[in-house]
């Protein structure tokens, strides 16, 4: 393969795609630190930026905040509910409040809070979700926010944003801040490889293609967008010309990007560490269905729990690695014909 | 900028007139809680009409003391008191929960002048104020928060995390009113689940308390003067109320929680608080 075929990624991060290397742990990041790095300067940029807590400043690294900006950060304890509310108070003040926390609690422990006092009136209010899908891999089930994406999704005003490295999460976390409203953020407990650098572009309801195609489309978020980069790599070794979309907005849906790989590529799959209900995968189809109905197929969390062990291996045991990914684009481009 | 601040006779008079508003709006809507208005109206007048630093020519002046009615289904005092300050036109009153309304069911501060939180499911409203006393202290602003929560709305968790958390970032800037009127949707709180001893527990989370009768204007206007001038720790005035107060076929009966007058039972209401 040509590197012209791909977008924004390093000549080494190619390499080592083409090579199907494994990524070395020192190429990896959970992007729950690089929220934390990226708070530390947009903390020195922004007097309006404040940090709220409940309790797991030391797992993101948001504790790096409060050492740096101890006016500005605030510890809620163990209680998410009290932080969304009192988030939303901060923000009719003309305070953006980064509310911290883990997935599972910033999405159902607090949500009413979420709903009511911060989507009902539109505040400005940023949700920072880290351990996002089964991601938590050795944590298990009750720290595993598979449901998050789908449940903020089917809120009115919401923006989601769920990055796929370390570079891409700072552009969003940046971005964020300048975007006035709600926006949820999704980030990895667990490593994931730095494939793009600061040069993307990253624009909120922006999709990017990261790896030119005509076969098929992968359409990814977060976590996933380099098992798609894998299985592209992968199928491109048997012929296949698969095109990757890194959709990092989840709402609102780039629907010009999904519709464009549609009509261009004719069948697509979504890839997303998060239930196939009501995520990239529904939203995907929602719009494919409405327009241009080619084959498509999604992979997610199925209809169960995961459980504790190693990421990697979850995401082999419950269909989400690249393995799987190729499998789906094979059986989309076979029903095109 | 704003009007003299009242006295305690001339509050006396407003709240008759507020809770006249109470009565018409909900009658006129078919819908509401007047039960809880009620209670609430002493507080909330004086609220408007002494003690807040407010404009209200200027509903979003940064430095203005702010107020969330936490148990956002009494609304209707809140939407009456805001008519009467002059936020906007008391022919609003009568749109109440009608289609394009700027009066909603329950708040909503992005369609109503005034309103300083949306409000409406409950166990929020203390935490949102908490916030908002937060932001004064790191922007070095002498608003006040004044919060009014209520005694069913006690049961909620969220309440006292909220409870624990103010005093501990020591928010003298906040002030909860609880509306104590002993009853809520379906029975008596006693009954349920029993909130005593309520100002016992306030102030073992560290709270400085005043309890009141929350009809009586002249304990009403000193308790809200006191907590506001009150240093190094929030206070909560337990203001000790009554359901359906002023309407005697109301007056501590459950079912007038989330029940509409019809005309002649309106026009019963105008005759016993004019009285």
């Amino acid at each position: 393969m040509t590197i012209n075929q791909y977008h924004y990624l390093s000549p080494q991060i190619i390499e080592r795609l083409e090579s199907d290397e494994t990524f070395s742990k020192t190429d990896q990041q959970p992007t729950r630190y690089a929220y934390a790095e990226a708070m530390l300067e947009l903390g020195e940029k922004n007097p309006k930026v404040v940090v709220l807590d409940a309790d797991v400043s030391k797992s993101i690294g948001t504790n790096q905040f409060a050492d740096k900006f101890p006016d500005r950060s605030f510890n809620f304890g163990i209680a998410e509910q009290n932080m969304m509310a009192a988030a939303a108070g901060m923000a009719t003040t003309g305070l953006i409040p980064y509310a911290t926390t883990y997935a599972v609690f910033a999405s159902m422990r607090a949500l009413d809070m979420v709903r009511n006092s911060i989507h009902y009136p539109k505040l400005n209010v940023k949700i920072a979700a880290s351990h996002g899908g089964i991601t938590p891999g050795p944590d298990g089930v009750t720290h595993q926010g598979q449901e998050d994406l789908s449940i903020i999704r089917s809120i009115a005003n919401s923006t989601i944003i769920a990055p796929a490295d370390p570079a891409t999460t700072k552009l969003a976390v940046w971005a964020a801040a300048d975007y006035e409203g709600p926006v949820y953020l999704s980030f990895t407990r667990d490593p994931v490889p730095a494939i793009f650098d600061l040069n993307y572009p990253f624009e909120i309801g922006k999709a990017v293609t990261v790896r030119d195609g005509s076969d098929a489309t992968i359409i990814a978020n977060r976590d996933l967008v380099v098992q798609a980069l894998i299985a592209a790599e992968h199928l491109a070794r048997k012929g296949r010309d698969v095109r990757v979309i890194d959709c990092h907005t989840l709402k609102p849906l780039d629907e010009e990007a999904v519709l464009t790989a549609a009509s261009e590529t004719g069948a697509i799959v979504t890839a997303e560490n998060n239930v196939f209900y009501g995520g990239l995968g529904s939203a995907v189809a929602e719009v494919l269905v409405e327009n241009n109905p080619i084959p498509m197929k999604r992979i997610g969390v199925r209809d169960t729990f995961a459980e504790s062990g190693p990421y990697l291996d979850l995401l082999e045991k419950y269909g989400l690695s690249a393995n799987h990914i190729e499998v789906a684009v094979e059986e989309v481009i076979h029903r095109k014909f | 900028m704003s009007s003299e601040p009242m006295s305690v006779e001339e509050l006396e008079k407003m709240a008759v007139i507020i809770r006249c508003d109470i009565i018409d709006m909900i009658c006129t809507a078919a819908a509401g809680h007047p039960g809880g208005s009620l209670s609430a109206t002493d507080v909330v007048t004086a609220l408007y009409f002494r003690v807040m630093r407010i404009d209200p020519e200027n509903p979003d002046w940064p430095d203005r003391d702010r107020f969330i009615l936490s148990k956002g289904h009494a609304c209707p005092v809140w939407y009456a008191a805001l008519a009467e300050r002059g936020y906007y036109d008391k022919s609003h009153l009568k749109t109440l929960r009608q289609m394009g309304s700027i009066l909603q069911g329950h708040p909503d501060m992005n369609k109503t002048p005034g309103i300083d939180m949306t409000a409406g499911s409950l166990g929020h409203g203390l935490s949102a104020g908490l916030g908002m006393a937060l932001s004064a202290k790191l922007q070095k602003k002498d608003y006040h928060v004044f919060v009014v929560i209520g005694d069913g709305e006690s049961q909620e968790g969220s309440i006292w995390e909220a409870a624990m958390a103010a005093p501990n970032f020591k928010l003298d800037n906040l002030t909860a009113i609880l509306d104590y009127n002993h009853l809520q949707n379906d029975y008596s709180v006693d009954d349920i689940m029993p909130i005593d001893p309520v100002a016992d527990k306030w102030q073992a989370f560290g709270w400085n308390v005043i309890d009141i009768d929350g009809h009586d204007m002249a304990q009403v206007v000193q308790a809200l003067e006191e907590a506001k001038s009150h240093q190094g720790a929030p206070t909560i005035i337990v203001a000790n109320t009554v359901k359906g107060k002023g309407v005697s076929y109301m007056e501590n009966v459950c079912e007038w929680h989330g029940k509409a007058p019809c005309q002649e039972e309106a026009d019963q209401a105008f005759k016993e608080l004019r009285r």
